[in-house]
C-alpha cells in the first residue's frame, strides 16, 4: 500500500503563557514541533504498512529547518521523506499549500492513502486535508476515529466524528483522510530508526522541480491576505469569592443570578 | 515577504523570541530577516512593540470581473431536516452585510425533505432560498453536497458565501473554494465590510487563540468563511416577512460518490453538545476520580448544560474526546462556564477564553485558571460541587 503523510512544523504553544499586567499571553521562545494531529496520521500509516506492505512517505512544504520534522518522522518509522522547499512556497493559504502538495503527491506516482492530520495547531484551518483531496480527485473524510481495511484492499470504514455524535462511512480507495488523536497512540521512536534517520537523505523539492505555477504558489498564490493581527485582550477580571465553601457558593449564585443565568 | 522598517527598529530582539523557526535575529541592533527561513507566519509582527515588522504581498490590480460577482449567501445546515441553530446566527449576521452592500440575502438549502424550513431562513433575513432536495441528499457527503454548492455558485455569482464551521461545515466547504480556486477563511469570529472595495473583513484567531488575524480575499469571488458557531447573536425572526424560494433538483452528474454513510449514531443522549451549550460544566484532572464525575455532569444537567473536559480527563479515559476543549478540541464560547478541578493549561485556557463568564473551582489559590476568571472559589470541588448543586436546587424551589 502506497500512503503518503502530510505532516506540518509548527510552534509549540507550551511555550506561551499569561501575563497578568497586562492581560495578555505571551508567546516566549517557541520551539518547532510536528503538528500533533499529524503524528497521529503517521502513526496510521505506519500500522497500515506493517499490516499491507508498501512504504510509507512523509510530506512536508515548509523552510529548510523542517527537515527536522521530517526526520523525526523518520525515526518513528517512515520510510522516505520529501521537502518541499522554495523561498516562492512562504507564505502560502490552504489553497497555495494544496496546490504545492497536489503537485509533489502526482509527482510520486499513484497513492493508495493520503493521511493528514485534523488540523493544524498553528493555522487551525482544518483546510489543507478537505482541499487537498480535491485537487488529486479522490474522496475526503474528515475527523476520521476508527479505521478498518476490508478484504478487498480497496474499500475502508471509518468513523466520522462530528458534534452529536459519529457517521459509520464506506469509502473507496483511493482516498484521503484527516485523523482526530483518539485513533491511535504515537509510538516512540526506535533507536534503529533514529539511526536510519540521520543518515537518511532527504530530497528537497522546488517550484522548479515539481512544474509548479509561479502564481499558484506561496503569497502570490494565495487568494486570502492578512491584513492586520491583533493580540486579543483579556479583561482584568479576576474575582476571589471569600469566606467559607458555603459563603463562596452563595456568593457565585448572587453573580449568576444577576448575570441573569439562574 | 516580511520587511523591517530599520528606522522603528530598536533592536530589542522580542522578534527573534517570538519565531518558531529562528527565521529573525537582530544584528547590530536592527532586526535581520533570513527570508529562506521565514514562513511568513506572522508571529513576530504583533510582537514587536514599535510596529516595525510589516508583511508585505504584491497584490495585483484589481479584477475587472469582480463587479460581475453580487450578493450574499447562506449556506444553512441541517441536522437530518432540522436546521442547525449556526444557520440563523449566520442569517442575522449575513442580513446586516448584504445591507450594507445594498445586495440580496441568499439561503442555500441542501438536503432531503427539508423544504419546510424555508419560510424559517426567510424569517431570519433571507430574501431567497435555493432549495436543493433530493433522497441521495439525506445524508452528508462531501463530494455530493460539495459539488452542487460548486456548481450553483458558478452559475449565480455570488460576492460572498458564509457557511457554519461545525464538522460539515469544514469538511465540505474546503472542496468548493478548492473546486472555485477562491479564498476560505476558517472559522472565523467576526465579519465586517471595507466600505471602499465591499471586501469582506473576516476575523478569526490563530496560534490557538494567540493572535486575532484579519483576513481580505481582494482578488477572487467568490469570498467565503466559515464562521464559529455561537458566536454571533441571532436575531428575531419576522414571521411575515416574503421571500422567494426557489427548488432546483441537482443533475445527475453531481450526484456521483465513492463515499457514504452506513449509519449515523448519536452518541449523545440528551442535552445541548459542546459547541451550542450555553452553560458548560468542565471536568478537570482535580476531580480525582471518575466517580465524581457524576457531580459535574449533575451541574451540568441542572443548568441545561453541557459537560467539557480538559485533556487531562480525556487522556484518563474518563469521557470521550468528543467532550474535550482547548487546542486540540473544541473551541467553545459559552455565556457560562465553570471549570471543576482545571488548572488552566494554555491550551486549554485558547478554547474557552471566548465564554462570557468564566468560574474557576480549584483548590490552589495559585492556579493559572484564576487569572482569566471572572469568579474564582477556592475549594476542594468535592465540597464545593455539592453545595452549589445543593444550593441552586434551593433556588429553583
Ligand atoms: C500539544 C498539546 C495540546 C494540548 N491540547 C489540549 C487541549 O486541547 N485541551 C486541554 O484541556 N489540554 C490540552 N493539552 C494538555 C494541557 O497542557 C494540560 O495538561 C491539561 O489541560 C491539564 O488538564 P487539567 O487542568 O484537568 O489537569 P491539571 O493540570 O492536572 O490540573 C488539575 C487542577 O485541579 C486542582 N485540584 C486537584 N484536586 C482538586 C480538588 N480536590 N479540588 C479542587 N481542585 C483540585 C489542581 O490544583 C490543579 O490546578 C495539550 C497539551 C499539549 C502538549
Ligand atoms: N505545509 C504543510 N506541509 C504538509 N502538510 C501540511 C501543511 N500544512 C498543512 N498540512 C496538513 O494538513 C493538515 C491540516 O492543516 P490545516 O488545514 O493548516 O489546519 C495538517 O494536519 C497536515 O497534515
Amino acid at each position: 500500500m502506497n500512503i503518503v503523510v502530510c505532516i506540518k512544523q509548527v510552534p509549540d504553544a507550551q511555550s506561551v503563557h499569561f501575563d497578568t499586567e497586562k492581560g495578555t499571553l505571551v508567546r516566549g521562545e517557541a520551539e518547532a514541533i510536528i503538528n500533533p494531529f499529524d503524528l497521529h496520521a503517521l502513526e496510521a500509516g505506519i500500522q497500515m504498512r506493517d499490516s499491507y506492505g508498501g512504504e510509507v512517505v512523509v510530506l512536508t512544504m515548509g523552510p529548510p529547518q523542517a527537515e527536522d520534522a521530517l526526520r523525526e518522522a523518520l525515526g518513528l518509522g517512515a520510510d522516505r521523506g520529501i521537502l518541499l522547499s522554495d523561498r516562492a512556497f512562504a507564505g502560502a493559504d490552504t489553497l497555495a499549500t494544496t496546490y504545492t502538495l497536489a503537485k509533489a503527491i502526482d509527482r510520486l506516482g499513484p497513492v493508495d492513502l493520503v493521511l493528514c492530520g485534523r488540523q493544524a495547531i498553528d493555522g487551525d484551518t482544518a483546510q489543507v486535508g478537505p482541499g487537498l483531496a480535491t485537487r488529486l480527485g479522490i474522496p475526503c473524510v474528515t475527523s476520521v476515529s476508527t479505521l478498518e481495511v476490508l478484504d478487498d484492499r480497496k474499500t475502508m470504514h471509518l468513523r466520522r466524528v462530528c458534534e452529536e455524535g459519529y457517521d459509520l462511512i464506506e469509502v473507496e480507495m483511493p482516498a484521503l483522510l484527516t485523523v482526530v488523536a483518539s485513533l491511535n497512540t504515537p509510538r516512540l521512536p526506535s533507536l534503529k530508526g533514529k539511526i536510519r534517520a540521520r543518515k537518511a537523505e532527504i530530497p528537497v523539492w522546488d517550484a522548479q522541480e515539481l512544474g509548479a505555477e509561479p502564481g499558484r504558489v506561496g503569497l502570490v498564490g494565495s487568494p486570502t491576505q492578512v491584513v492586520s493581527t491583533s493580540v486579543p485582550k483579556f479583561e482584568a477580571r479576576r474575582e476571589m469569592l471569600e469566606g467559607s465553601p458555603e459563603g463562596q457558593v452563595e456568593a457565585l449564585v448572587a453573580r449568576l443570578k444577576e448575570a441573569g443565568i439562574l | 515577504m516580511l520587511r523591517v522598517d530599520r528606522k522603528k527598529c530598536v533592536g530589542c530582539g522580542e522578534c527573534e523570541e517570538a519565531c518558531a523557526f529562528e527565521a529573525i535575529c537582530v544584528k547590530d541592533n536592527v532586526a535581520v530577516v533570513d527570508p529562506n527561513v521565514c514562513t511568513l507566519c506572522g508571529a513576530c509582527v504583533d510582537t514587536c512593540p514599535e510596529g516595525a515588522l510589516e508583511i508585505s504581498s504584491n497584490s495585483g490590480e484589481a479584477d475587472a470581473d469582480l463587479d460581475l460577482w453580487r450578493g450574499v449567501w447562506v449556506v444553512a445546515e441541517c441536522r437530518g431536516r432540522a436546521l442547525a441553530p449556526v444557520s440563523l446566527e449566520l442569517l442575522t449576521q449575513a442580513r446586516g452585510l448584504a445591507d450594507r452592500l445594498d445586495t440580496a440575502l441568499t439561503a442555500v438549502l441542501m438536503g432531503y425533505e427539508v423544504g419546510s424550513e424555508s419560510q424559517r431562513l426567510i424569517s431570519y433575513g433571507a430574501d431567497r432560498v435555493l432549495l436543493v432536495e433530493h433522497p441521495e441528499l439525506a445524508a452528508f457527503i462531501e463530494e455530493v453536497y460539495g459539488n452542487i454548492l460548486a456548481d450553483l455558485v458558478r452559475k449565480e455569482r455570488p460576492e460572498i458565501i458564509l457557511a457554519g464551521a461545525t464538522a460539515m461545515g469544514r469538511s465540505y466547504i474546503p472542496r468548493v473554494a478548492t473546486l472555485l480556486e477562491t479564498g476560505l477563511t476558517a472559522d472565523c469570529t467576526g465579519l465586517d465590510i471595507r466600505e471602499e472595495d465591499r471586501a469582506l473583513l473576516q476575523t478569526r484567531p490563530a496560534f490557538g487563540g494567540n493572535l486575532l488575524a484579519t483576513i481580505v480575499c481582494p482578488r477572487h469571488r467568490p469570498q467565503m468563511a466559515t464562521v464559529r458557531p455561537h458566536v454571533m447573536k441571532v436575531g428575531v425572526p419576522d414571521l411575515g416577512r416574503k421571500g422567494e424560494v426557489i427548488s432546483i433538483s441537482p443533475k445527475e452528474e453531481l450526484l456521483k460518490h465513492r463515499s457514504r454513510v452506513l449509519e449515523s449514531v448519536k452518541e449523545q443522549a440528551e442535552g445541548p453538545n459542546l459547541t451550542e451549550a450555553k452553560v458548560i460544566v468542565t471536568a478537570g484532572r482535580g476531580l480525582e476520580a471518575k466517580e465524581n464525575l457524576a457531580l459535574v455532569r449533575e451541574l451540568a444537567d441542572l443548568l441545561g448544560g453541557a459537560l467539557g473536559a480538559t485533556r487531562a480527563v480525556v487522556d484518563a479515559g474518563w469521557v470521550s474526546d468528543r467532550s474535550q476543549i482547548g487546542q486540540t478540541g473544541v473551541t467553545v464560547s459559552p455565556k457560562l462556564y465553570i471549570g471543576c478541578g482545571v488548572s488552566g493549561a494554555i491550551q486549554h485556557i485558547v478554547g474557552m477564553q471566548g465564554a462570557e463568564i468564566i468560574v474557576a473551582i480549584n483548590r490552589d489559590a495559585e492556579a493559572p485558571i484564576f487569572n482569566i476568571a471572572h469568579y474564582g472559589v477556592l475549594g476542594d470541588v468535592k465540597e464545593i460541587l455539592p453545595l452549589l448543586i445543593q444550593r441552586i436546587k434551593k433556588e429553583r424551589g
